[in-house]
């Protein structure tokens, strides 16, 4: 149903106009003034200043791979985050573990792992799909790169910035 | 003013006055108008009364011009652009024209100061603003005041007339 | 050949430096640089700092840094020029070609022819500070404004689309009706003085004191306190048509983002779009001008002498010169910052509210004003 809203009744001094202009240039004035003066303080000055401390658990930066507490890569290259991707920035090529691993029976590892940082949206998918826990969005949000290939992180790369994350599934635990 | 400018100017008058009506998108031909009164105005310059000139600008190209301009926009005649010339539209024409510059050469003919060259006119030393002035609110002041009333009356009746077709 | 010795070479010579130093060395760069104003004025008052980083890129010559001056970011319009200069000059195809090209240069080439008439300085170098000293100066000035309407016309028009149109009907109608209110409104500051001409406008206010403060002549009669009414009453009306004579907010209808994408130069890129954009600040730069001219005295600046013909050569002359054609532009520049805050205080107009502003409050009370004007003027010795 529709409903009409009663317009309010102006006095003359308002219908004027102009005093109420006149009011207007004043706040924005006064906004001027106090920036002039340095008394407002709300852009951050981004490359000398960061927030990066601020940065909260959950933010969602850069994909990562990660290790486990004994510093054992977790991918097991099921490339289901490849399937997921929704840009196609992930390209794993699968591999198996060195013959001399206790476990090279049982798992297998990425061969190659790259990420291309230039089509990645930071959707998070990733992270969600990941049966393992291996990959994770971390904080990094500057990435950069003078080429398109400068812009594609490798495996090592991939580590390097994930670290270890010593987690919640445990099945490579003989102890558990 | 220099000979060149002259006929500089009444040369792209007429050109543009010939593209007028030549050209078959109306857009065109009342852009080639407003330009036509831009020479205009130009050769009016020229002959130091820059009072017509600048009004001739303000009140044709700039007003009137704008006003048709806005109407044959929002009209998008695009049948004009297709219609091709009509032979006795054309031959009514040309028998038009030719009639008027008959007369035109009789007139001149038969009239004996038009053959001498005009004696040069000297430096403007008044106003011409002023005697613009002077002239409608001293001498002609009945009939300015006369077609300011009609004109009055034609957007009178304007204003009537669209009033009805809203209901 | 004889009429070639009939052409004042000297005169043209002088018009044509006048003309060269008015366009390249004086407004051009306030164009570019009101760009950046009003980029970081708007910043400011929205508590943000703008554009602060530019510098003059002399690391591309070799150097280590850019030169960065005291504020930072004063290399931005050359930025900006060189980007609108180096992007791609797309034509769309469903276009009308040769107005589509033609639209920019009637953009911008009326703002420019504007400035001929307006008298940016007292005598220098034994010569007179304006391109042409026309007798009809103000009329000149309203018929110009009334053709740089065509650029803006034919760009929606001429683009084939749809908010491009509506923006360029927009205009038509606006500027015709704003028209009315500028040209009204202007005539009690002629009744006033008495003169079309521009330059004898600024002598009448240097003789009587500005129009907009009478006393800066030094003394306040009766007579110039009650004109002081309508004179202000002029300046206000004045001044908000010639926001919308130079589409400004809160008058941009013809190209309000909110509504119609870009309005009439939506479809414009690159150089084309550049020309557009720089018209309409250089539109401001000539209504500034004039509203200096007609109120705030032109470049005279009170208790100082005043150059004639023979003493605008002696080295005390020419920088008396210098400094009223430096008075002039500051106070241009001192509108321009107040037609931005303006833009960045008030919210746009609704187009019946536009109109019915025009037409129903500020056309009748220009008249009135007029009667008034010419009964003060007619009573009040
Ligand atoms: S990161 Fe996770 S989802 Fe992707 S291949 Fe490795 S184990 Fe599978
Ligand atoms: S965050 Fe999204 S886009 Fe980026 S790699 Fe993971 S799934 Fe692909």
């Amino acid at each position: 149903m529709a409903y009409t809203v009663r317009r309010p009744n102006l006095t003359f001094w308002e219908k004027l106009y102009l005093p109420n202009i006149v009011a207007g240039l004043a706040i924005t004035f006064n906004h001027l003034k106090k920036m002039l003066k340095g008394e407002t303080k709300v852009v951050m000055q981004y490359p000398e200043e960061k927030w990066d401390a601020q940065l909260p658990e959950y933010y969602r930066g850069a994909p990562t791979l990660v290790t486990d507490e004994h510093g054992r890569e977790r991918c097991v290259s099921c490339q289901l985050c490849e399937f997921i991707c929704p840009p196609r920035a992930i390209k794993i090529t699968p591999g198996s573990l060195p013959t001399d691993s206790k476990f090279a029976k049982v798992e297998k590892a990425p061969q190659a792992f790259d990420i291309d940082m230039s089509r990645c949206i930071y959707c998070g998918l990733c992270e969600e799909v990941c049966p393992e826990q291996a990959i994770y969005l971390r904080k990094d949000y500057a990435v950069t790169g003078e080429s398109r290939a400068d812009m594609v992180h490798h495996k090592a790369k991939l580590y390097e910035l994930g670290g270890s994350m010593p987690g919640l599934v445990h099945k490579w635990n003989p102890d558990k | 003013m220099s000979p060149i400018l002259f006929w500089a100017f009444s040369a792209l008058m007429l050109a543009f006055g010939v593209s007028v009506i030549l050209n078959r998108d109306p857009v065109a031909s009342a852009l080639s108008l407003v330009a036509s009164f831009l020479c205009l105005a130009a050769l009016f310059v020229g002959l130091d009364a820059f009072f017509i000139g600048v009004i001739q600008v303000l009140v044709y190209a700039g007003a009137v011009m704008v006003l048709f301009l806005f109407i044959i926009m929002l009209l998008d005649l695009k049948a004009e652009k297709r219609r091709s010339f009509n032979k006795f539209a054309l031959l009514g024409g040309a028998a038009v024209t030719a009639l008027f510059v008959a007369g035109l050469l009789k007139v001149i003919s038969a009239f004996p100061a038009g053959a001498k060259p005009f004696p040069a006119l000297g430096v403007a030393s008044v106003d011409d603003v002023r005697q613009v002035g002077l002239a409608i609110f001293t001498r002609f002041n009945l009939p300015f005041q006369t077609v300011g009333v009609l004109v009055l009356v034609a957007s009178i009746g304007v204003i009537v007339l669209s009033r009805r077709q809203l209901k | 050949m004889d009429f070639l010795n009939d052409i004042p070479w000297m005169l043209i010579a002088a018009s044509i430096a006048k003309t060269l130093f008015l366009i390249f060395g004086v407004v051009l760069p306030i164009v570019s640089y009101t760009v950046y104003a009003e980029r970081r004025v708007s910043a400011l008052i929205q508590d943000r700092l703008g554009p602060n980083r530019t510098g003059f890129p002399i690391s591309l010559f070799g150097f280590e840094k850019d030169l960065q001056l005291f504020l930072g970011g004063l290399g931005q319009p050359i930025a900006d020029a060189v980007k609108f200069l180096l992007k791609e000059e797309f034509t769309p195809a469903h276009v009308n070609k040769f107005y589509f090209w033609l639209a920019p240069v009637l953009a911008m080439v009326p703002a420019l022819s504007t400035l001929a008439v307006l008298p940016f300085g007292n005598y220098l170098f034994g010569q007179k500070m304006v391109v042409a000293d026309v007798n009809v100066g103000i009329l000149y000035v309203f018929a110009i404004a009334s053709i740089g309407v065509y650029g803006i016309v034919l760009a929606g028009w001429s683009s084939n689309s749809k908010y491009p149109f509506l923006g360029s009907i927009r205009a038509s109608s606006q500027m015709i009706s704003y028209e009315l209110s500028l040209g009204l409104s202007a005539v009690p500051v002629l009744l006033i003085i008495g003169n079309l001409n521009l330059s004898q406008a600024i002598q009448y206010q240097i003789e009587n004191g500005w129009l907009l403060l009478p006393f800066t002549d030094g003394n306040l009669t009766l007579r110039e306190l009650l004109l002081w009414i309508p004179v202000l009453i002029s300046f206000i009306i004045f001044t908000i048509s010639m926001f919308a004579e130079t589409n400004r907010l809160p008058f941009d209808l013809p190209e309000s983002e909110t509504e119609l994408v870009a309005g009439y130069h939506t479809e414009y890129s690159a150089m084309k779009f550049a020309l557009f954009f720089l018209g309409e600040y250089a539109a401001m730069i000539a209504g500034s001008s004039v509203i200096v001219v007609l109120f705030l005295g032109g470049w005279h600046i009170p208790f100082l002498p005043i150059n004639t013909l023979e003493s605008s050569t002696t080295p005390a002359g020419i920088a008396l010169g210098f400094l009223h054609i430096t008075a002039f532009f500051a106070k241009v520049v001192g509108i321009l910052l107040f037609f931005i805050w303006v833009r960045w205080t008030l919210p746009r107009f609704r187009f019946d509210q536009l109109m019915k502003l025009g037409w129903l409050y500020l056309f009748e009370i220009a008249l009135v004003n007029i009667f008034i004007t010419a009964a003060i003027l007619a009573l009040v010795k």
